[in-house]
């Protein structure tokens, strides 16, 4: 119980941090950006968006600090995260819940194939040591999670849209097919995110794959799997009761945090595929100087990285007795 | 080697047929440099209700040859050689869906250290349930029964079977992997140094309990240790090992009487007793040879205090003198060959 | 490794692990050179074991051709890169083996001059990484109580948030800004996972017996860190180095993507920001988009490639396994 505490005051605390990060650090460089901005949008937007912008930047208010910050932090959880500057006047929120399901859609569930995959795959690489599977994976594995994200997509570009079968490199669906919950439709949204998914499945499986093998042939080594095949349990009984189940726990947690890395990459995934997801637009904001979405795009993606760190602690507790119990 | 001879006194030892038959057996680490042997041709024989020790220091390939006996090796370990003919049925070369009918219903292993040696993730109750039902025991009323029992058996409250490895004591957890091995009152417990993790009040009621068993159960133990005090108390037959090698090998009483090899008569010194007069405390000079790069002759020529010249060139076989298998130069003559 | 030694009976020894000094004999030397002392002979140590590692071989093989076209871009390419003098958008010839950009500059040129610049970022910010995450690490294992929660707070907090995103954030507030500020945004987000395992490693050395002895003999923490425990940990902190240093990598070339950096600088990650802004992929101006990521593509590998040898070292168990074959007795 204490331990679950614990994390949630984590996760609160880092939550907390974000926010913080984003009212301080353009207060923090030189010259404050926001006055520049403002005086760039100054007329193209009025009443309460201004205001609102005022008070994430602390400009024109003669407020304390800790006034303008809890003005801002109130604002932020109300959800009234500005209107962005970029694509004026949507509000940000409204862009947020557009591409939200598209990086949903993309990274998330790529990422779930991908660790569903590597960590198989991981697990019987171990298994079979000294097999040529297990000497060829890690070498490769090992080459290919370095290899900038952004770069497989250039590479799967040239040799599958450039050339046949040309598959779609540009956003989510044909601008001349009408969106319809019908089968054409569905074909047309597969096919665009064919590419841009294999590019993140390449470079992120390499992570799940090695980790959970070198988690395995570590525990393979221990003397309870010695002990459970001098039982006569089963191999396959073996490999998951015993080895794949104490394998993936002290990764749990490093896993949730790795996602925070695919999300990174995913980012400039996006951007190469113009696919309209969040990290697409972390770009756009990022480029445009659009200073409100750019922050609440930071916020939404830390949040998904922290529920994933929270959901990996549940499990990791729920998975292991030794946590329970101990303190 | 004089594997005949081995065979021949084994058996002359034992009462009626033994239920196992250690021949020759081998067993090598593939490594960079080649083959390093961790177990050079040791054999010996079982007899039923049998209580054999192994003793020799560490790195002498006395848990090796433990794994060797209850087909547990991994690479870069493979045996090399020989054969482990248990209950009158050849092991060697089985796969595990073979070997799975005959491991825990006939032969059971305990490890040095339960902390190490239970899934740390199931409980204790767990894995006693899965050993049972990969035998083919399904009725969760057996299973309760049988598990409960056990524990009871070597003085465990039974409501631990629902504990988890962390929480019992070292000697709780010992003493449950004793229970888990004896699940099917197997004939053979192969044991390897189970006392070593516990101190030394505990190893004495642990080695009484595991007489006490075999006692009331009757299964034979081969017992791996590098206590030669806890190993002298208990055990029917002795087995020393030096780099991989059969020492000597006799009845324990005889071995612990007059010592044959110089090895043997080494480590008896290195361990004064209580009640006997005070003697300066003696060791064995140097340390075990590199098995990487084995010196030609005996393998403890260098550090044998009886060594003569001939030793450094011939690789002793082995001799039988009074009963008592013993691989040294200085019973050439006057021995049976 | 250690040696079993039976000095009397039988019995499990102690056995001193790698990197315990020896008994020290006569006047003691100066703190500084007996701490470069023990660092390089630990460093020794590493080269050697590393050098029968295959990973490790092909991972230096990749890394000193990249040092190479970093040191000598001008014997290998005789154009200049910047030079927007060549024909536009040229396909590959014998006089420009990657053709050339949009603007008339020689993409082979640029690939070649392009390798110095990434492979200083990455070194630079590497290394300064890398002390940083030393410098929070063992001060908070040997400073503990407050000191530590404090920083484990800050650097668990950083370890937790999205690095690439971070890093968008800051630099999104300071356009136009150099390679310096890349290098400083780098490292402020990159520390955190080496410092945690850097203070996981002081904290388990921290309780050992020499430790207790260099205490009892007078001596100052400070020697105490300097001289004992950072040479021990010598191994984790090149893996630390490695480890981050292909993360830097990547973000650096992601940022330099976007437009981060100074984009009128060469370096392969400022090629792909050009290349893209072009659209060299639709134009048909393959290589002048491929081969900058292949060239970051390829120094990522090597550090990657380094720092999975080291974890092999590091765990024997992790190292390829030959089959051994069962000969069945007759």
């Amino acid at each position: 119980m204490r331990y679950a505490l614990r994390r949630l005051a984590f996760f609160v605390g880092t939550l907390w941090a974000c926010v913080t990060l984003n009212f301080v650090l353009p207060r923090l460089m030189p010259g404050n950006p926001a006055l520049a901005l403002l005086a760039k949008f100054h007329g193209r937007i009025g009443g309460q968006a201004l205001k609102a912008l005022e008070i994430a930047f602390g400009v024109h208010t003669h407020e304390s600090y800790l006034h303008q910050y809890i003005d801002y932090l109130r604002n932020t959880a109300e959800g009234n995260l500005g209107t962005s500057l970029s694509q004026l006047p949507t509000p940000v929120s409204q862009i947020i819940s557009n591409a939200l399901p598209w990086t949903l859609g993309l990274v998330g569930v790529t990422t779930v194939l991908a660790f569903v995959l590597g960590t198989g795959i991981g697990i019987i690489g171990a298994w079979r040591r000294g097999s040529w599977l297990d000497n060829v994976l890690p070498p490769v594995f090992v080459i290919t999670s370095a290899i900038p994200f952004f770069w497989i997509g250039m590479l799967l570009i040239v040799a599958f849209s450039l050339h046949a079968p040309h598959l779609p490199s540009n956003g989510t669906f044909d601008s001349t097919i009408i969106p319809a919950f019908n089968w054409p439709f569905i074909v047309n949204l597969l096919q665009h995110a064919l590419l841009p998914s294999a590019a993140i499945l390449i470079t992120s499986i390499g992570l799940w794959i090695l980790t959970m093998r070198n988690n395995m042939v570590t525990v393979l080594s221990e003397d309870y799997i010695k002990m459970a095949r001098a039982k006569g349990l089963p191999g396959r009984r073996i490999m998951f009761d015993y080895a794949a189940r104490n394998a993936i726990l002290p990764n749990l947690s490093g896993l949730a945090m790795s996602l925070g890395f695919v999300l990174g990459g995913s980012v400039l995934v996006e951007y190469v595929f113009n696919y309209p997801g969040l990290g697409f637009w972390l770009v756009q904001a990022v480029e445009g100087e659009d200073y409100p979405l750019m922050q609440a795009l930071f916020l939404l993606i830390t949040l998904a990285v922290l529920v994933a760190v929270l959901l990996a602690d549940i499990l990791t507790a729920l998975l292991d007795p030794r946590t329970r119990t101990a303190r | 080697m004089s594997s005949a001879l081995a065979d021949d006194t084994g058996r002359a030892a034992v009462t009626g047929e033994p239920i196992l038959q250690v021949t020759d057996i081998t067993v090598e680490y593939a490594t960079k440099q080649g083959n390093v042997r961790a177990v050079d041709h040791v054999s010996f024989d079982l007899g039923r209700g049998e209580f054999v020790g192994i003793v020799g220091e560490s790195g002498c390939g006395k848990s090796t040859l433990l794994f060797a006996i209850a087909q547990l090796l991994a690479p870069p370990a493979g045996l090399a050689g020989g054969n482990v003919v248990f209950k009158g049925v050849s092991m060697v070369g089985l796969t595990d869906s073979q070997l799975a009918s005959v491991r825990w219903k006939d032969m059971s292993v305990v490890m040095q250290s339960a902390m190490n040696a239970l899934n740390p993730v199931t409980s204790i109750g767990a894995q006693f349930k899965d050993a049972m039902r990969a035998h083919g025991v399904r009725s969760k009323t057996e299973i309760a029964d049988r598990s409960a029992h056990m524990l009871r058996m070597v003085g465990i409250d039974p409501t631990h079977l629902r504990s988890y490895p962390h929480q019992l004591s070292g000697g709780m957890r010992q003493r449950a992997m004793i229970a888990m091995a004896l699940l099917f009152t197997p004939d053979l417990v192969i044991m390897d140094e189970p006392t070593s993790a516990l101190d030394v009040v505990a190893q004495r009621s642990l080695m009484v309990q595991i007489k006490e068993l075999q006692a009331q159960l009757g299964f034979s133990v081969i017992f791996v240790t590098h206590d030669m005090s806890l190993v002298r108390h208990f055990s029917d037959r002795l087995m020393v090992m030096y780099a991989g090698q059969v020492a000597e090998l006799g009845v324990t009483s005889q071995v612990f009487g007059s010592p044959l090899h110089p090895y043997t008569r080494g480590l008896m010194d290195a361990f004064p007793s209580i009640k006997g007069e005070r003697v300066p405390l003696t060791g064995i000079p140097g340390h075990p040879p590199d098995l990487a790069r084995i010196p030609d002759g005996c393998l403890f020529a260098p550090r044998c205090p009886k060594v003569m010249t001939e030793c450094e060139t011939t690789r002793p076989p082995l001799y039988l003198v009074d009963g008592t298998q013993v691989r040294c130069l200085l019973y050439a003559d006057g021995s049976t060959r | 490794m250690a040696s079993t030694e039976l000095s009397a009976g039988l019995g499990p020894t102690i056995t001193p692990s790698a990197g315990q000094p020896h008994a020290q004999s006569g006047a003691p030397p100066s703190r500084a050179r007996e701490a470069a002392t023990k660092t390089g002979q630990a460093f020794l140590r590493l080269f050697r074991t590393l050098r029968s590692n295959r990973k490790a071989s092909a991972g230096f093989i990749l890394l000193a051709f990249v040092c190479v076209l970093a040191a000598v871009p001008g014997l290998i390419a005789h154009d200049p890169p910047r030079a927007e003098i060549y024909g536009r958008s040229l396909g590959p010839s014998a006089s420009h083996l990657f053709g050339t950009t949009v603007y008339g500059q020689d993409i082979f040129a640029q690939f070649i001059w392009g390798a110095r610049e990434t492979l200083i970022i990455a070194v630079v910010s590497g290394l300064l990484s890398t002390a940083l995450s030393v410098v929070m690490g063992v001060a908070a294992a040997y400073l503990g109580g407050v000191w530590d929660g404090g920083l484990n707070l800050v650097t668990d907090t950083l370890l937790v948030i999205p690095s690439f995103p971070l890093l968008l954030i800051i630099a999104a507030y300071l356009p136009n800004s150099g390679v310096v500020v890349l290098i400083a945004i780098l490292v402020i987000t990159g520390y955190s996972y080496g410092a945690r395992q850097l203070r996981a490693q002081a904290l388990s050395l921290r309780g050992r017996d020499y430790l207790e002895a260099a205490r009892v003999r007078g001596e100052r923490s400070v020697y105490i860190i300097a001289v004992e425990i950072i040479p021990t940990m010598t191994p984790l902190i090149v893996a630390t180095f490695l480890g981050t240093a292909v993360y830097n990598v990547l973000f650096a070339a992601g940022l330099q993507f976007i437009g981060f950096g100074n984009p009128a600088s060469v370096s392969w990650g400022t090629m792909l920001y050009w290349a893209q802004n072009n659209e060299a992929l639709s134009i048909g101006q393959y290589l002048w988009a491929l081969m900058p990521g292949l060239g970051i593509a390829i120094l990522g590998a090597s550090f990657a490639l380094l720092n999975y040898a080291f974890d092999e070292i590091g765990n024997p168990a992790l190292r390829p396994v030959r089959r051994h074959r069962v000969k069945r007795p007759r």
